[in-house]
Order: structure tokens, then sequence, then C-alpha cells
């Protein structure tokens, strides 16, 4: 194991010798495994090429997130039931002033659909992957992954093709029939975490005070239980022992981020069971997350950072008042947050609209005036209807 | 227990059919094949920390330990069983992973799951009723939730606020200012030459052909409809 290669307990003691660390469940550096495949003609490495802010990972080591010029892999859940997540992201990005493409070129990584029902195999998945890298390859933009699903199983796809030989070899003659290189990006990154490392420039352009905000976290199975050592972990947030994407930002936007007993638990999604075995995400959501979250922390709000999580613990709380059940908790993802403190409206650009849980005390408390608010989207809408217009776009929201 | 006939429950409570040593043998056999089994599996010090973790087994009798164990000791009877009653209600959130040996109970369920599936185990089919449309929706159209699946009698459990969106869909979809997210059917705008692709891979990797015991129908609809567009763009398989 490389000497300089830490843990989360050297990574807090940065001043101490690391020590070996034993149980491992993912590879050390993955990046330095891709760049030697490289070296060897395996497959291309699309390289970081613009401006970047430097992270530390769970196991020590230094990840860069490119801040512009991205590349936009988008979430099928988010975009299809939960769209203010995606336009949230796109906005924060505009507005802080970097550029970005929304491929067309792009589909799902299609991981939902596996984990739930197994009806694909790893050479497909891998295809399919490797696949949507080529087409930001091609593109010159960076992938920045959306979904917390597609990232963690992107990660275990870079791990299956560095371990596995035969693999990259069935994949690369896949692309190759395509016309297409086996690509993978130098770094895999989230979004959230492209949140982390610029949550200093969003704070700086704040506009909503959120001093008097008290959230819970709930971190995504997907984002730091998968490949874990590649989750961005930081000294000076839980001591370097729990992801400090989401809280890191709830923080320097001036939330206080309260403990609750249950944060490892998953949030109940299932994959299956959201769709098809409900019954058991309800139970899970209400019993072990917001029901927890409610009595040990009183939050104003739950901030996440997946598709799923935010579904799950948004959608399950609805049934569980009709067994009095002690729920009514906001569910918003860290994008949609970041963006209302940066002054984004809750309906054009958060489309709150589609949420099920009662987020309206929550937008009280920061200030804003959601009758109104609603009032001007419902105009938005008229100007639709009336054939005005046949979309809005970013201009009509502020973007 | 002996090699011959042997199972972990009666056959008339199991709820499922016995079948000889041998083809549990075999299905063992293909899950050890996977070339990601030996990445998932290094033993197991029966910590139950996976188990502690797991919320599957708050809810059902679902252990990720017996995974693990089963898979460890080779216990192809066990294993059966599984394939046949535990692996669905696995929630792949992969809290299981915290195991101090480095295991992926997990990752041996989504392994398992797959042998089902290609081998047409009544599990498998069982657990895919209802599931077809979202198979359908993810090979053809290459995003797997589209808006127009919030409909009042497929959620009547997410309260009000879902019921309005299919009264409301197409306008709230073109008040969206990313011009991609237009779309009712899909979850974006997905350009047809990457359907075509991505038809491609389902094909050359025998993603689709794995459907074909779970749902001849499904798969058979698929198949025209790949096969067909691929030939239109004149790529040959």
């Amino acid at each position: 194991m490389p000497s300089e290669v830490r843990g989360p307990i050297e990574v807090r003691r940065r001043d101490k010798p690391a020590a070996p660390v034993a149980d491992r469940r993912s590879l050390d550096d993955p990046r330095a495994e891709l760049l030697a495949l490289e070296s060897q003609g395996e497959l291309v490495v699309q390289k970081i090429d613009r401006e970047a802010v430097t992270v530390l990972t769970k196991y020590g080591r230094e990840k860069r997130i490119q801040k512009a010029h991205l590349w936009h892999h988008k979430s099928c859940g988010q975009c299809g039931h939960i769209p203010g997540y995606s336009t949230a992201i796109f906005w924060v990005m505009r507005k802080l002033g970097y550029d970005y493409h929304d491929p067309a070129d792009q589909t799902s990584c299609t991981a939902w659909n596996y984990y739930a029902s197994a009806t694909s195999n790893s050479a497909a998945q891998a295809a399919v992957a490797v696949r949507n890298f080529a087409a930001a390859y091609e593109s010159g933009y960076f992938p920045l992954i959306h979904c917390g699903t597609s990232y963690g199983h992107y990660k275990e796809v870079r791990e299956e093709l560095i371990r596995h030989s035969e693999l990259r070899a069935q994949v690369r003659d896949i692309m190759a029939k395509l016309g297409k290189p086996l690509v993978l990006p130098e770094e895999i990154v989230h979004y959230s975490e492209w949140l982390h490392a610029l949550r200093g420039e969003i704070a700086a352009q704040q506009v909503r005070d959120m001093s008097g905000i008290v959230a819970t976290v709930h971190p995504a199975c997907h984002y730091h239980k998968i490949v874990e050592g590649d989750a961005i972990y930081d000294p000076d947030i839980y001591g370097g022992q729990r992801t400090a994407v989401v809280t890191g930002l709830a923080q320097a936007l001036g939330v206080e981020v309260r403990n609750y007993s249950t944060w490892f638990d998953c949030c109940g999604f299932g994959f299956r069971h959201i769709l098809v075995q409900r019954d058991f995400t309800r139970s899970f959501a209400t019993l072990r997350k917001i029901e927890v979250m409610k009595e040990e922390a009183h939050p104003d709000v739950v901030l996440t950072h997946d598709t799923g999580c935010v579904t799950t613990l948004d959608k399950s709380q609805f049934a569980a008042q009709a067994h009095q059940r002690n729920v009514g908790l906001a569910v918003l993802s860290d994008a949609q947050f970041a963006a209302l403190a940066l002054g984004a409206h809750p309906y054009r650009v958060c489309q709150l609209h589609w949420h099920s849980a009662d987020y309206r005390p929550l937008l009280e408390k920061m200030g804003i005036d959601w009758e109104q608010a609603w009032a001007e989207f419902q105009s938005d809408l008229r100007r639709l209807e009336s054939g005005e217009k046949r979309y809005l776009d970013w201009d009509d929201v502020g973007g | 227990m002996t090699e011959t006939d042997a199972h972990y429950k009666a056959p008339e409570v199991a709820g499922y059919a016995d079948v000889p040593h041998e083809a549990k043998l075999a299905l063992f056999d293909q899950v050890k094949a996977d070339l990601r089994f030996g990445d998932y599996l290094y033993g197991c010090y029966e910590c139950g920390i996976c188990v502690a973790a797991c919320p599957s087994a708050r809810f059902y009798d679902f252990s990720p330990r017996r995974i693990a164990q089963a898979a460890a000791r080779q216990d192809v009877d066990l294993v059966y069983q599984q394939m046949q009653e535990d692996i669905w209600e696995c929630s792949q959130c992969f809290s299981c992973l915290r195991c101090p040996r480095g295991n992926n109970p997990g990752g041996l369920v989504t392994i398992m799951r797959e042998v089902a599936v290609r081998n047409g185990l009544a599990s498998a089919k069982q657990a895919l009723v209802g599931y077809s449309r979202i198979i359908y929706k993810i090979m053809s159209t290459g995003t797997q939730v589209s808006p127009d699946m919030l409909q009042r009698d497929a959620f009547p459990d997410w309260g009000p606020e879902t019921a309005d969106v299919p009264d409301h869909l197409d306008l709230w979809r073109r008040a969206l200012p990313a011009e991609t997210m237009h779309t009712t059917t899909t979850g974006w705008s997905v350009a047809e030459r990457t359907l075509v692709e991505l038809y491609f891979i389902w094909l050359q990797t025998g993603a689709l052909d794995m459907i074909a015991e779970v749902d001849s129908g499904l798969h058979a609809i698929l198949q025209e409809l790949m096969e067909e567009r691929l030939e239109e763009e004149g790529i040959e398989l």
C-alpha cells in the first residue's frame, strides 16, 4: 500500500505519519490505475483541462473538481419526477458564470433498472457507461454526474474495467463498432461534489439569510457506500468520519445542521420497492428516517443529494399521515437549497410544485412569499397557454 | 445434508418447485462464473455488521450475512432457496459494504438475480410482474422514469400534489427552462442516434436476450423494435 494513502483518521491528523488501513473496500487510487492502463494503450482517459478545486477523499487521495466547461449527465428520476432538482443544478452553474453543455446525446446510466430487475449484465452496464463517457469526450466537455446512483454505479464500472482485462476487451470491441474509444474521465464527479467544492463561491453570492434554518442531512447510500474510497471527506466536517458533501455546503450557507441517530440508514428507496413494493419504502422512510429526524433534531428541512432519496423521503410522508405518524418535513436537494440561497424562484427554478411534503413553512422561514411566487408562476403559465411563448427559457426564470 | 434432493424447506411450504441437486449446482456455477464474484466475497467473520446496517433485514426475513455465508460455503441448496425467495427483498443500497472483510453481499445478490432472470426462475418472474413497462421504457427510450408515469392510479399514496401533475403535464414541462426537458414521455430529449447506439449495446451484450425467459412477449416486442431500427441505420450486428 503506498505510504501517502491515508484513511479518515489519518486525514484528520495530517501532521501524523500515515498508517496502513486494513479494511479497504475499493481501489486506493483509481485515477492512477486509469493512467497506467492508458499508458499501456488499454483505454483513453479524459483529462481535467480547466481550473479545478482540490478536495480530499475518504482514503485521503486528492481529487480535483473541474469548475467549468462541464457535460451534464442528467438523471432520469430527477428530470422525470422532480425536475426542479435538475434545473437548480443548471441555474446555480449559470449564476456562478460557468459554462456547460446539456446533451441530448446521453442515455440514463440504466442502473436504477439494473439494481431493481437485474435485466442486464456487467458488459452491458459498462458499455452504456462508456458510451456516455465517449459522448462527453467527443464534446470536449468534462462529465458531471447528476444522479447518486449513476455516480456510484459508474465508479463500480470503473473498478470492474480496471480489474478485468476481459471486460475491457469486450467493451473496447463494442465501442470500436460504434466508432468510439474506450474512454473514462480522470475523475468521476457528482454534482454535490461540485457544489461542495464551490461552496465558498456560492456563499459569497448568497442573497437569502439561512441562519435561522435547521437542517438534517441524509447522505445518499450510492454516494458514500459504493466505492466508498472516492467520496469526499473533510477533517473539519464530522471530524472526517462522515462524508462532507451537503453538510459542508449547508454550513457554508449559515444553516444549523443537526445530527440524528439513523444517519447511516438508507432512505428506503429499494429500487424495485419504490415502484412495485412501496409498503416497504413508505415504512422505512417514515419510521427510520423522517420520524427519527423530527424527534431528535426538530429540523425545518432534510437536505439530501440523490434522486431516489429526495423522491422517497418526500413522497412517502403523505400516506403516513393517515396513521397519525410524526411526519411533515420539507425535503429538498442541496442544489435546490443552494439555488434558493442564491435568490432562485421557488417555482420557476426549483419547481417545488412537483414536491409532496409541505415546503411552505420552510419558504416562509427563508422570507419567501410563496403565495406571490406561485401567482408569478401562474402568470408564466398563462403566457404559455395564450401562445405568447411556446417554452420558458433561462431569461424568463432569471438565469 | 446429502447431495440428492436436499432442500431447506419441505416442498409443501417452500412455495417453489424443488429441482435436482445438479440443477442447483449448475445455477451456482453460473453465479461463481461471473467475473465479479471473486471481488465480492472474501469470507465471513459472522459479525453481523451487514445485518445491522441492512434495511431489508428490518422488514423481511432477509439476511446479507446468510447470503455471504451460503456462497462462501458453496451451500448450493441454500443458495437455490435464496435465489427463489430472498434476493428480491434486497434494497440494493449497499449498506452491507460496511463488512470488515470487504464482502459485498448486495453485489452477490445482483449476480444471483441476474442468474435467476437468465434462467427464468419462478422468483424472477414473480418479482418482475408489473415491471414490464419499466423495462420497456429504459431499454427502448434510454430513460427509465418519465413525467407521464405520474398518474393517480399508479401513485395514489404520493398525495394530491402528485395527482395534480397529469392535469398540467404538458404546460408544466413547457415551463421548464432547460431545452432538453420539455418532454413528457421521457425524462429528457434523447437523440435518435444515441438510441440506436443503446440498442446496439443491448443486442451485442446479450442483455436483451436475458429477459426472454422471464417475459417472452416483451422480449419479442423489444427485439423487433431494435432490430428494425438498426437495419434502418444500416448497422449490422
